[in-house]
Parts: structure tokens; sequence; C-alpha cells
């Protein structure tokens, strides 16, 4: 039984990579336009960085942190939210999915519907981004002057992907209420970009209840502000014990596990279109 | 055990209606309004009704795309919503307006792409799609990319890839929509040869009642979410008192409609040249020779019952007429 179990989930990852190789080809087909996408889409991202550079023209340092440190907090944000972006972003257009049929179209195939939905358009044009936040997570690293540890080491790999399932669980959980309210696009993008901003700077330099509630209401400074001072062995300047600089997979745990479940309930509220 | 099990079957969506400039109010819509329905391992069923029946509605709840306000549904055993994946093993679904093809690569790879999705053994999957290559004569588009694809070609693609993992269950929600008359009939004959071989059970909704009369012996008619009639087509013509017409070419016009008994006259045309005869209790032969004693005769035709007339006077029909019509309550 165990035995039958694991080869009907070897047959499914086979499925799923089946619908990869089919969006990978399907995109192929307009192999030029594909080209200028891969480059075009490295724009916002590298305009990220250079903001946060432009603003150390000006300053010494931004929130108590200086250029290398921030550097590292925008890393960890850029590299997890481009990552999300690629794998789940285009989740946001849900409602387009419900409208053109497509969420009924995969409802009726024997494959989880959000994993099927995320294969069938994967905007493979967004892997250049991925790639460029990356390349500014690991320059930072490099350049910050951390004092190397083995559990450091560990952060350095475990807090990105945290960032990526953290920003990934808030693409799903915002476009989850367009189940309920099919033109909460501008709400959603507002939490989403709105939360990949708020994580490219030291929680610091923002105040009062918008600090509080993108912060810690939301989880958003477990992204990158914590995991950058337990990578830096700063101490956090607002007071949080140094255990929070760790508490970064957890968080992306809990984020995971509320947005399968809204997921879940959202797809049982599911109307579909008339016809 | 029946292969589709329907107890009470109910769905209420909430819609909000604009009730002055800013005021919104929250209404309950009942599109499927407590069904019940057995369907037995390979019947074919027509299920009909006029838009906004919840014909889709139904058939969206049966194949797991959405949850029941209330009431049980079992397909194949299972229950559609909570065992979703389990089922779309066994059930093939076409949704006549919705596509499971991939839209920008030829024909042939979402074929291939469906064998994954659905775990299909090779052999098997090959062995079926030659079967609707030769029936639907797939051979000369299945290198084409479906975007440019015909609709009648794209509907015979459908059709393979509902079958390819073969199912128990076929659901297609108006399959022949838009379809030019010699697709139709492509189609229609496929799903013929499908009912014939008995293994698929086949739910079918459509406006198209030709494809009712062509395939399914079981006909459901559902209004305003509920059953209004089931049975075969022969029942719906008695229960609903349809009647084989007589229609009469005259010479010369009469001065006024002729009085036969048991054949009142439906209709008057051609200014008075044509007289369609309703046949109630009187016979062919009666008609025409009552008729001969009054005028001469051109031309006689029978027309047989159209099912699309008895529906119509059906959806007409109040509802609670319609629905105790059924149930036989006095």
């Amino acid at each position: 039984m165990a035995e039958r179990g694991s080869a009907s989930r070897v047959a499914e990852l086979r499925a799923y990579r089946a619908l990869l190789g089919a969006q990978a080809r399907s995109q192929a087909a307009y192999r030029t336009s594909f080209v200028v996408d891969l480059v075009g889409n490295v724009g916002a991202t590298v305009f990220d960085v250079v903001t946060v550079l432009v603003i150390f023209g000006v300053t010494r340092e931004l929130g108590g942190f200086t250029l290398r440190e921030t550097l590292v907090v925008v890393g960890l944000s850029s590299c997890g939210f481009a990552t999300a972006d690629l794998l789940v972003g285009n989740i946001e257009r849900l409602p387009r999915y419900v409208r053109t049929g497509l969420f009924d179209a995969v409802l009726v195939r024997p494959l989880g519907a959000l994993p099927q939905l995320l294969l069938m358009d994967l905007p493979l044009r967004k892997l250049s981004r991925a790639v460029f936040g990356l390349a500014v997570l690991l320059f930072a690293l490099v350049s910050a002057g951390i004092d190397w540890t083995p559990g450091r080491v560990a952060l350095a790999v475990v807090a990105p992907l945290a960032a990526v399932v953290f920003f990934g669980s808030v693409f799903v959980l915002t476009a989850t209420v367009s189940f309920y309210w099919v033109d909460s696009g501008e709400l959603a993008n507002a939490v989403t970009y709105g939360g990949r901003d708020f994580t490219s700077y030291p929680v610091t330099v923002y105040g009062g209840w918008f600090r509080a509630l993108f912060a810690y209401g939301m989880g958003f400074a477990f992204v990158s502000y914590h995991p950058a001072l337990a990578l830096l062995g700063r101490a956090d300047p607002l007071g949080l014990p140094p255990w929070t600089g760790w508490a970064a997979p957890g968080v992306a745990v809990v984020a995971a596990a509320l947005a399968t479940l809204a997921w879940r309930v959202g797809v049982r509220h599911y109307r579909s279109t008339g016809s | 055990m029946s292969v589709i099990e329907m107890d009470g079957l109910r769905k209420e969506f909430t819609v909000r209606v604009k009730a002055g400039p800013l005021r919104r109010e929250k209404r309950t819509v009942t599109a499927v309004d407590g069904v019940d329905l057995r369907v037995e391992r390979g019947e074919m069923l027509g299920y009909i009704g006029p838009n906004g029946a919840g014909k889709s509605t139904t058939l969206k709840m049966l194949t797991g795309v959405l949850t029941p306000s209330a009431g049980r549904a079992r397909v194949c055993g299972l229950r559609p919503v909570a065992d979703r994946t389990r089922l779309a093993l066994r059930i093939g679904v076409v949704f006549g307006q919705r596509s499971q093809l991939w839209w920008d690569l030829p024909l042939r790879d979402s074929f291939d792409l469906l064998r994954h999705v659905y775990r299909v053994p090779a052999g098997a999957h090959a062995a079926r799609l030659a079967r609707c290559r030769e029936l639907l004569d797939l051979d000369g588009f299945l290198d084409i990319p479906v975007r440019q694809l015909s609709l009648g070609q794209r509907m015979r693609g459908e059709l393979t890839a509902a079958l390819l993992h073969g199912p128990e269950v076929l659901f297609l929600d108006e399959p022949t929509i838009g379809l030019d008359v010699v697709s139709k009939q492509a189609v229609r004959g496929f799903l013929a040869e499908l009912g014939r071989a008995g293994d698929t059970t086949l739910v079918l909704t459509t406006h198209d009642l030709a494809d009712i009369e062509r395939l399914c012996r079981r006909l459901v008619v559902i209004d305003h979410g509920r059953v209004v009639h089931d049975g075969s087509i022969a029942e719906l013509h008695r229960r609903y008192g349809s009647r084989r017409m007589v229609v009469a070419e005259l010479d010369v016009a009469l001065p006024e409609p002729p009085v036969l008994p048991g054949a009142p006259v439906q209709r008057v045309e051609a200014d008075g040249r044509r007289l369609v005869f309703a046949l109630e209790r009187a016979s062919v032969a009666e008609v025409v020779a009552g008729l001969a004693g009054l005028t001469t005769l051109r031309d006689i035709s029978i027309v047989e019952p159209d099912i699309e007339e008895v529906v119509t006077r059906l959806y007409r029909a109040p509802a609670g007429g319609a629905a105790s019509a059924v149930t036989g309550a006095p």
C-alpha cells in the first residue's frame, strides 16, 4: 500500500513536470518576445536596488544601518520576492483564470488546482529577476563582513528560502480574496508590493502603527530585517530578543499553512461563471 | 449502486443587486433546487432546460467544481468535492465553452500531456487515441496548434481529451454549441457509437434537441432548478399532450376553418389554403375523409411530434403546475 502510494506520488510529480515542460514550449512559441521580456523584466528589481544606493548617496546611515548592512536586507528581500514572484506571482491572475474557464478545467483534473495553475502559467521571463535578486544577495553576504559560523551559514541558506515561502504565501492569500471579492486586485497589490518595498529597508526607518502593522501584524519583519540582524550579529535596536533573527523559517511555515487553509476554503466558496 | 446519485441536491448563490446609488442588497438565487436523480451504468441521459435552469450548475456539482449548498451527490460512489482528484480519474468532462487543451501547442501535445496528467499506461493511451483518431477523423490537424483549429476541430479534440483515460462517466456541457452541421453530425455519431458500446455513462446538457433525439433514451428536463420531467421522449410527448399533426393543402380556401371531431385546427396558413390539424382522438383517415367531404385536397402530410415544441410549452408552464404534473399530485 505504501509502495503504491509512493509510486502514484512519483507519477503525480511526473505529471507536474509535464505541465512545466508544456509551459516552457508554449512560451518558446513566441521566442523573440520571450527574450525581450527576459531582459526587460530585470528592470523593476534593479530599480529597487538603485533606490537604496541613491538614498545612501545623501546619507551615510539609514535607520541606524550602513550601506553594506542595508544591502543584506535588500538582498534577502529582492531574492525572496523575485523568486516567489516567478513561482507563485501569477496566481494574482486568478480572476482571469475564473473568467476564461481555466479554473474549472483544472478542477476536473486529478491534480491539485493550485500547482496546476502555477505551472500552466509560470512566467519564465521573470527568471532574470530572480537571478538578479540572488546576485544582489550573494554580493551583500560577501561584502558585509559577516562573522561566519555554521549557524549563520545555515541561516544564509534558509532565510532566502523562507522569504520565498513567505512572499509566496502572501501572493496566495491575497489572491484568495478574489474568490469572494472579484475587484480585490488593488488591495492585493498594496499588500504584496507594499510588503516587498517594506522589506527592502530596515524596519527602523518606519514608525508607529504602520511599522507595527506591516512588520509584526503581517510578519514582514521576519523576511529580511530580523534574519539580517542575526547574520550581521547585531542586536535589534527596537529591543526584540536575538532569537527573532532565527524565526524566519517558523514564520514562513505559519504563513504557508494559513495560505493553504485560505486557498482550500476559497476553492469551496468558488462560484464559477454562468455557463 | 447507481453511477450517479443526487439526493435533494441544491445550490444557492448570493448576488448583490444594486438597490440605489450606493446601496446594494444581498439576494439569494437558487440555481438548483432539490434535485433527486439516479443514473445507472451505461445510461445516456439528456439533461435539458432553458438558460439559467441549473443544468451547468448541476454538472459542476457532480464534477467537484462547485460545492453544493445542501443535499448529497455521489458519482462512482465518490463525493465529488471531497474526493475530487480521485473522481477526476474516473470521469471525463467536456465543457463546450472552455478548453482542456493547450492553446499554443499542437493538438497532439495536449493528448500526450493528458496521458501524464491522468497517469494512463502508454499502451491503453495509444489504443484509445487510435480509436478517436479514426472515429473523429483527427489526423488532418493533429500537428496544428490548438489556437488555429476551427471550433469543430477543437471540439473533436476536446472529446478525445476527455476520453483518453477511459472514464466511466462522461459529462458533456453543450458539446455541439456553435458547431456547423457537419461537425455536429460527427460529434453526435461519435457519441452514439460510444453509447452503443455500453460501458460509458453519458450525461449531456444541450440546447440542441436534435442531440437528445439522436442520442438519449432518457430525458430529464429542469426548470428553475427543479426536475419537471424525467422519462423517455415518448413519455414526454404523452404527458404533455404533444400530438401528430396533419397538414392539409387545399385548392381553395374554405370560408371558415372546418370542425372535425377529435382533430382541432391548430393553424391556418397560406390564406386559408393550408390547414394544420392536431390528432387528438381522430385518425389520419378520419381527418382526410372529413375534409374530402368539404373540399378538394391537393396534398396531405403528417408531421411527427416535435420535441422542441413540447419543451417550449413545458418551459412556459408555471413552475408549480409543471412540478405537480410530474409528481402526479392532484
